[in-house]
């Protein structure tokens, strides 16, 4: 292949990934946003999403879309629930100190990984996309006769991860409306101002906290049950997420949630790109370190207003 | 000076104990308490600088590795002996925890403690990436013959042992000094009101990053004391797990205690090794323990002993 096919082909997987991205990140903004607290196991929640989407489609059987369409709804539910719970068990009970709820969170993360690791154990699992077509691309190229369209060997894109594109834009507009257009939306902002006036105006801001830490981790395991039929799900799969998460809501600038669209499809986009042509490892340790050095130098973020 | 001597008593008899514990405990647990020794090094190294002045790192596994590789790399590549090679590590890690708190140290709270990880994540990719000297996951292992320590062989229970508790008793005694100097008190009030010693006149950047250094070098001095006794160096004590395991040591036994390291890393060490019978996945252990001290024990054992029983404990 050419560069331009090869480029072209890049770009759709990193659109793929930015997809993915955009949804696991902006459970982790907003978590971030409204309760002020960082959630260390994020990325155990989008396991258990895509862990989830395997159970309830190999224990449905049948064609592959109906186990997808019922993993979708029951995955992300199941799995804010059991965000909420851990919340009103263990967050709240320390009150949502920062420090200690880092820590916190972190002993959350091996429960949940060690328990998926004792009961799904440590293989990796398949799940059946719903459709898969694989659809041919043209690419156009100046030759001697003009203008040509022709069909490079190779480059394809799935009717599934066009799909996967999608539907994390529909998630991304449906979330937009419910934030600035519902009243639930309205508490929900209202308590991310300021929780103790909130408070003082009658918003139940426990509630509110959980229920935004139950959302924060749906949208990361919508992502994962998105995911699944791509990459298979594993009980470690969960480290990758948080890091590129965790690197999307810094550069976005902490808490704000346009910055974290913007920079989930910059991250998304590149990590996709970058893979293609380097070595991932070596990606990854520039991507972490100027990530850190981002945070060391302009903490609030590349799009950030002011400094929190 | 009732208490003073008090707490000095108390550090001479848990040493005593150690060296009775050698004679009478059944080979089986000499091998885990020279291992514990060792790992209380590195529980020690992180509670000066989270225990005593209130920075909490999740990156400390890159100090472990630093002495680590330091230690290893030196032997395998340079053919070192093992006190040069072992000064060599100590310089690694210092020179790591410098620029690291160069960096790290102009950030504070949430944004300190994130920095800190992914600085040890860049550390443990680094690792990976120069899998062709580092051996990567699956570590190199260091011949006998290349661990004599002046001609003495560490190889043996005993020497093990005895070189563990050696290093375990400097770090630990030094340790209960230097934080009744006016060192460890300003370290202290750094922790307990960092504007308020800024106030004071004490220069608390210099402070912070002294402390950082001196930790990171006690890590480090953990990290080839374990490739010494043990002689294997491998990428996973440069993981994650890593950072995270000293810090539920410290918070266990008592954050900002000198006992406390030794009691988090001893307790937590049991615990897993009786929960072993029943699953392989410990970490789950590792991970219900922090949640659990969190919520409910956040000074830990020692913590808790200061506050109820002895009032007096350093």
């Amino acid at each position: 292949m050419d560069f331009g096919p090869h480029l072209m082909l890049a770009t759709l997987e990193g659109a793929v990934i930015a997809a993915i991205l955009v949804l696991t990140a902006m459970g982790l903004s907003i978590v971030f946003g409204v309760m002020r607290v960082v959630n260390v196991a994020h990325g155990e929640f989008y396991m258990l999403g895509a862990v989830l989407a395997w159970f309830v489609t190999s224990f449905l059987g049948g064609h592959p879309a109906i186990g997808f369409v019922a993993a979708i709804l029951i995955a992300p539910l199941l799995v804010g629930l059991i965000a909420a719970a851990a919340d009103q068990l263990v967050l709240k009970h320390i009150d949502y100190d920062p420090d200690r709820t880092i820590v916190g969170t972190i002993g959350i993360l091996f429960i949940i990984q060690q328990t998926t690791l004792m009961t799904f154990g440590p293989e990796a699992r398949p799940v059946a996309a719903p459709f898969n077509q694989r659809l041919a691309l043209p690419w156009f190229e100046f030759t001697d006769n003009g203008f040509e369209m022709f069909w490079p060997w190779g480059l394809s894109i799935t009717s599934y991860k066009l799909f996967v594109i999608a539907a994390a834009l529909t998630v991304l507009v449906a979330l937009w409306l419910f934030l600035t257009r519902t009243r639930i939306g309205l508490i929900m902002r209202a308590t991310q101002q300021d929780s103790e006036t909130a408070q003082a105006f009658g918003v139940p801001v426990g509630l509110v906290y959980s229920c935004v830490f139950g959302l924060g981790a749906a949208l990361a395991a919508l992502g994962a049950v998105l995911v699944v039929p791509i990459q298979q799900a594993h009980y470690l799969m969960g480290a990758d997420p948080l890091l590129l998460s965790f690197i999307v809501v810094i550069i976005g600038g902490l808490g704000s949630l346009p910055g974290t669209v913007i920079a989930a499809i910059l991250i998304g986009m590149s990590d996709g790109i970058i893979s293609v042509f380097f070595s991932p490892t070596l990606a990854k340790i520039i991507a972490t370190f100027l990530v850190a050095m981002v945070l060391v130098f302009r903490p609030q973020g590349l799009l950030g207003r002011t400094s929190t | 000076m009732t208490r003073f001597s008090k707490a000095d008593a108390l550090h001479l008899g848990i040493l005593a104990m150690l060296v009775i514990a050698f004679f009478v405990l059944p080979t089986y647990h000499v091998g885990a308490v020279s291992r514990i020794m060792v790992l209380a090094v590195y529980a020690i190294g992180l509670n000066l600088l989270f225990g005593y002045t209130g920075l909490l790192s999740l990156g400390h596994a890159m100090f472990f590795a630093a002495g680590m590789y330091g230690f290893g790399l030196a032997i395998k590549f340079m053919a070192a002996p093992v006190l040069l090679a072992f000064v060599l590590a100590l310089i690694a890690a210092a020179a790591l925890s410098l620029v690291v708190g160069l960096l790290a140290l102009r950030t504070a709270g949430v944004a300190f403690m994130i920095v800190t990880l992914m600085f040890a994540q860049t550390a443990y990719l680094v690792v990976l990436y120069f899998g062709e000297f580092t051996r990567g996951d699956e570590g190199f292992v260091l011949q006998q013959a290349e661990r004599l320590l002046l001609g003495f062989d560490v190889t043996s229970e005993t020497g093990r042992y005895f070189v563990a508790f050696s290093v375990f008793a400097i770090c630990f005694l030094g340790f209960a000094r230097l934080v009744q100097t006016p060192f460890g008190k300003r370290l202290i009030a750094i922790r307990e009101n960092e504007e308020r010693a800024r106030m004071l006149g004490y220069d608390v950047g210099r402070y912070k990053l002294l402390a950082l250094i001196v930790s990171g070098t006690i890590s480090g001095c953990a990290g080839a004391l374990y490739a010494l006794l043990f002689g294997y160096v491998g990428a996973t004590f440069a993981s994650v797990q890593y950072s995270i395991l000293p810090l539920l040591w410290v918070l266990l036994g008592g954050a900002g205690t000198t006992i406390g390291p030794l009691i988090g890393v001893m307790f937590m060490f049991y615990l897993i090794d009786a929960s072993s019978a029943y699953t392989n996945s410990y970490m789950l252990i590792a991970g219900l323990v922090l949640v659990l001290l969190t919520m409910f024990a956040p000074k830990g054992i020692a913590g808790i002993l200061r506050l109820r029983v002895m009032p007096w404990l350093p």
